[in-house]
């Protein structure tokens, strides 16, 4: 006999998947991602008697995910972030082999943006959920989850207009400058 | 922050669900893409955004349920003494 309802169980383990993509996005480590997701699922189970049924079991796996890594990233913050391209670690195949390069450049791009922004972006324009959700989510107003997306969506632009341009055009010491000019 | 720290979130999370109620009313108004689809910003470079954010958050997604979480999943489903303080535990 099952502790839990099935129903509920399968839905929680339906949303393992989006909850790792999820994790890989905030944290930049698959290691890191699985921990976060295995902890969510453990708090998720611990905690089910305060999800209420029929709402946004989603939603709600993906505040107590974000909440986690919130907490472990303050206690974190003074270390170097795990830049190994965790994405990049993760892909099994290339969407467009054509666009290799153009893909990597997006990865760092989107690595160089502020957590605020990166989740946002990560939620509304990946895990599919609307700005009112994801303003749950993250506890903040939807007025602001629109300004952090509008925000990530104009520097990623900016990032990769820069690489364009150097598609054919200045060396690469130059783009270097001139990405690091805008960061300033 | 309540919700990382201990058990004790439940009741923050229940306002949480219930916050996004009130918010959806604002959607109905407001433009989601007004400010980003502006006129500073290509269209194709946010195309390329979209698809390439898409890609990569897809490709860990394809990757299903590894087999670590569904024997996570399977121990804590599995009535045991010592499993009491849920208060469905004591079968053994």
């Amino acid at each position: 006999m099952s502790k839990f309802d099935p129903g509920l169980r399968d839905e929680i383990i339906a949303a393992i998947p989006n909850l790792r993509a999820f994790a890989i996005s905030l944290s930049g480590s698959v290691d890191r991602a699985d921990d976060l997701v295995q902890e969510t699922l453990l708090r998720a189970f611990g905690n089910i008697s305060s999800f209420r049924p029929g709402t946004n079991l989603p939603a709600w796996l993906f505040t107590i995910l974000r909440n986690l890594f919130r907490s472990e990233y303050r206690k974190r913050r003074r270390e170097v972030p795990d830049s190994d391209g965790a994405f990049a670690a993760t892909l099994t195949t290339n969407p467009d082999q054509n666009t290799h390069l153009d893909f990597e450049d997006f990865r760092m791009a989107l690595d160089k943006l502020p957590p605020d922004q990166r989740e946002a972006l990560v939620l509304v324009g990946a895990s599919g959920f609307s700005y009112e959700e994801a303003a749950d989510i993250c506890q903040c107003a939807v007025g602001t989850i629109k300004s952090r997306v509008n925000r990530a969506r104009r520097r990623l632009g900016e990032l990769l207009a820069i690489e364009d341009i150097g598609d054919f055009g200045p060396d690469k010491t130059t783009r270097a400058v001139v990405v690091a000019g805008e960061r300033v | 922050m309540s919700l990382g720290g201990s058990m004790s979130g439940k009741e923050k999370m229940n306002q949480e669900q219930s916050g996004g109620a009130s918010a959806s009313a604002e959607s109905l108004t407001g433009e989601h893409m007004s400010e980003a689809s502006g006129s500073t910003l290509g269209s194709d470079i946010q195309a390329k955004i979209g698809q390439h954010l898409r890609a990569m958050y897809d490709d860990v997604v394809r990757q299903g349920v590894p087999d670590r979480f569904l024997d996570l999943l399977a121990k804590l489903d599995q009535p045991k003494a010592g499993d009491g303080p849920d208060g469905e535990g004591g079968r053994s």
